[in-house]
């Protein structure tokens, strides 16, 4: 992964210093070895904090809603997910496509400090990985640990290449995976109505109403949205799980149906480890269900399954010709 | 100095849960938060951090404040406050396996609201509880308690415990305390003063060896609070901040709150909630916003913490170093990250 860093790091450069770009946006390393934050480069000189490793898992895509409308061109670096989320932005009008330049990089899975402590490992002070060996030295010994098992869950399942891109580093091959994203969603599906209440209700009680799923969330991209209103009658901050965080999650969801790319974001970002991908992915199946396979963000243009009619829809018999099934 | 087996513990909760309610580290749904204990729950007093920090015990995310009842031309107003004390009165409450920053945190809390004017929703839970501190034994890499002046291995409380593969370790502090104490001792036998003190001079080795073991706070003073607020290096900071409202939701000092009205049926009820500085209508007033960009908010919470609040309170810090919001922000960015950057020593 060095190797890439070191390649990214000489591409920003020249297109800092040609002028080409005012910017780059990409990851700036933390105070440990997996904690990089997204930034912002506009010179040379901070590129010095520049990182890419295997915890720069955050989505930059939807920064460059508020970065794509300065001036002057913005160069990014997305991964093969964020690219989904960067189209689909680039189709609800979000972003500015003519002000960004795509720097497609390889992605190889990024790991999850979380899923790394929960092997019981306290003080975490490096980490490395060779092949699918993920070694771990902390305060109080050292580890190793099976990659597949410690990758972001958005990792766990992705088969996503680059969709959007206007130049690419890749320099590993990607192992390919035979993997079903909706195994979980089946596990859910097969349980009894009240087997599947008693989960979510569990799951969801734990939220802190924090928003950071929501966010982070490419797909949601509202200049205010309704919980934050005021005006809207149902604005709240109340963690109450007899009804808010339900319909919250519930109603989240149903918005961004038909245009969350499965980029995972939510589940990362919880504090309280809600599956909250899971939603989304139900939505994502059923929409492949009814309307033929469809894949959020796989193009910047064109029509989505819940914006378009055609009379092979599911819902035509039943809707639009009133009868009854 | 008093021991109890560690797999007698359940039966030191029962026999606490007899007369008191007892709030514990419970991990449900794969994560570890403070919760009323109940026979069957599993309690993880090992965690070192549970995601939310104890203040819910006494400064609950959503609490009712009174209700409004409607009656044709009348309006019936029930303070809930006399309900809650009669039932605090009846079920005093334990917190066991409070952390020392997140007991300091409690001190925090205290001096805003036990202050004139006292908030009596808060004052009750405070008064009707226990707490029994639990030492840490692991601390890990985003810990830093000790730059404001805590020592995790020795927490303050009614009653501190240390807890070792073998045994609970018990000491009273106070007057609630000894009497817990009496309520409890028959599960306890004599012992622990050699054992506790290995273990903390274990802990303390460890603590001195963390990363962040010597964060400089000298630039965080109230003389130097315009030319902090004024620092251009915030912009920077917070740039990737989402606005979300994780850090101050799990924070163990954060107390701002925001009182609605829901309407019922009956009639109305005025609750509180958790708020965040982090949140577009943080605040609102009529005019709009006094904080309008992510980079004003995202100042606020940290001048709140190491300027504002010290500046009132003789030089306490609202931050305990408890790391929550190092573990926790989705983009990394932390407390850390400002004293590091603010406080002159960044990160090279």
């Amino acid at each position: 992964m060095k190797d890439v860093e070191l390649k990214m790091i000489e591409r920003a450069k020249a297109l800092l210093e040609s002028g080409e770009v005012a910017r780059v946006v990409g990851w700036k390393k933390g105070d440990f070895c997996f904690d990089p934050s997204p930034a912002v480069f506009e010179t040379v000189e901070e590129l010095k904090d520049f990182v890419y490793d295997y915890f720069c898992g955050a989505n930059l895509s939807k920064y460059l809603i508020q970065v794509s409308k300065k001036e002057g061109k913005t160069a990014v670096f997305l991964k093969p997910c964020d690219t989904y989320s960067f189209n689909q932005l680039v189709k609800e009008y979000r972003i500015k496509r003519e002000n960004v330049y795509v720097i497609a990089v390889e992605c190889l899975g990024k790991l999850d400090i979380e899923k790394i402590k929960g092997n019981g490992i306290v003080g975490v002070t490096g980490v490395e990985v060779v092949g699918k060996d993920v070694n771990v030295t902390s305060a109080y010994g050292n580890a190793t640990l099976y990659k597949p098992d410690v990758v972001l869950t958005k990792c766990a399942t992705c088969t996503k290449t680059h969709v959007a891109k206007d130049e690419e580093i890749i320099l590993h091959e990607r192992e390919a995976k035979d993997v079903n994203r909706f195994e979980e969603v089946e596990k859910l599906e097969a349980m009894t109505a009240d087997e599947r209440f008693a989960f979510w209700r569990e799951q969801l009680s734990k939220c802190i109403r924090c928003n950071a799923c929501r966010n982070v969330c490419p797909a949601c991209s509202c200049l205010k949205c309704v919980f934050d209103n005021p005006a809207s009658g149902i604005a709240a901050k109340a963690n109450d799980d007899q009804f808010e965080e339900q319909l919250f999650h519930v109603i989240r969801a149903f918005h961004v149906s038909g245009r969350c790319t499965d980029c995972g974001e939510c589940s990362r970002v919880c504090p309280q480890n809600i599956p909250l991908h899971l939603l989304n992915r139900k939505f994502i199946k059923d929409i492949d269900g009814l309307y033929g396979e469809y894949q959020a963000g796989e193009e910047s243009e064109g029509k989505t399954p819940l914006t378009s009619f055609t009379e092979g829809d599911s819902e035509v018999n039943d809707v639009v010709y009133g009868e009854a099934k | 100095m008093l021991k109890i087996a560690k797999e007698r513990l359940n039966e030191l909760y029962a026999k606490i849960n007899e007369t008191m309610g007892l709030f514990i580290p419970v991990k449900k749904a794969g994560e570890v938060n403070y919760a009323v204990w109940s026979e069957g729950k599993e309690v993880s007093l090992e965690t070192l951090k549970t995601v939310k920090s104890p203040k819910n015990i006494f400064f609950p995310q959503t609490e009712n404040m009174m209700k409004f009842k409607t009656d044709g031309k009348n309006i019936e107003v029930i303070d809930v406050r006399q309900a809650l004390a009669e039932k605090t009165d009846e079920k005093p409450f334990v917190a066991f396996g409070v952390k020392a920053c997140d007991y300091k945190a409690i001190e925090v809390l205290d001096k805003v609201f036990l202050a004139d004017p006292v908030d009596t929703y808060y004052q009750i839970r405070r008064e009707a509880t226990t707490i029994v501190t639990l030492a840490c034994s692991r601390p890990e890499e985003s810990c830093f308690c000790g730059v404001f002046g805590i020592d995790a291995a020795a927490p303050q409380g009614d009653v501190t415990t240390w807890l070792d593969d073998n045994y609970l370790y018990w000491r009273a502090n106070t007057e609630k305390g000894e009497s817990l104490t009496e309520l409890v001792k028959e599960l306890f036998e004599n012992g622990g003063e050699a054992e506790v003190e290995a273990q903390q001079a274990a802990t303390k080795a460890v603590l001195e060896s963390l990363p962040f073991a010597a964060l400089d706070l000298s630039r965080f003073k109230p003389e130097n609070l315009n030319e902090l607020f004024d620092d251009p290096a915030w912009e920077s900071l917070s740039e990737a901040c989402l606005g979300c409202g994780t850090c101050t939701f799990v924070c163990p000092t954060c107390q701002c709150f925001d009182i609605r009205d829901f309407k019922t049926n009956e009639g109305v009820i005025r609750y509180r909630c958790w708020d965040s500085c982090m949140y577009s209508d943080f605040t609102l007033m009529a005019h709009g916003n006094s904080r309008t960009t992510q980079m004003q908010r995202y100042r606020q919470r940290f001048m709140h913490k190491l300027v504002y609040y010290p500046s009132q309170n003789d030089g306490l810090y609202s931050c305990v170093g408890c790391g929550r919001c190092v573990n926790k922000c989705p983009q990394r960015l932390n407390i850390v990250k400002v004293i590091k950057t603010l406080g002159g020593n960044a990160n090279d």
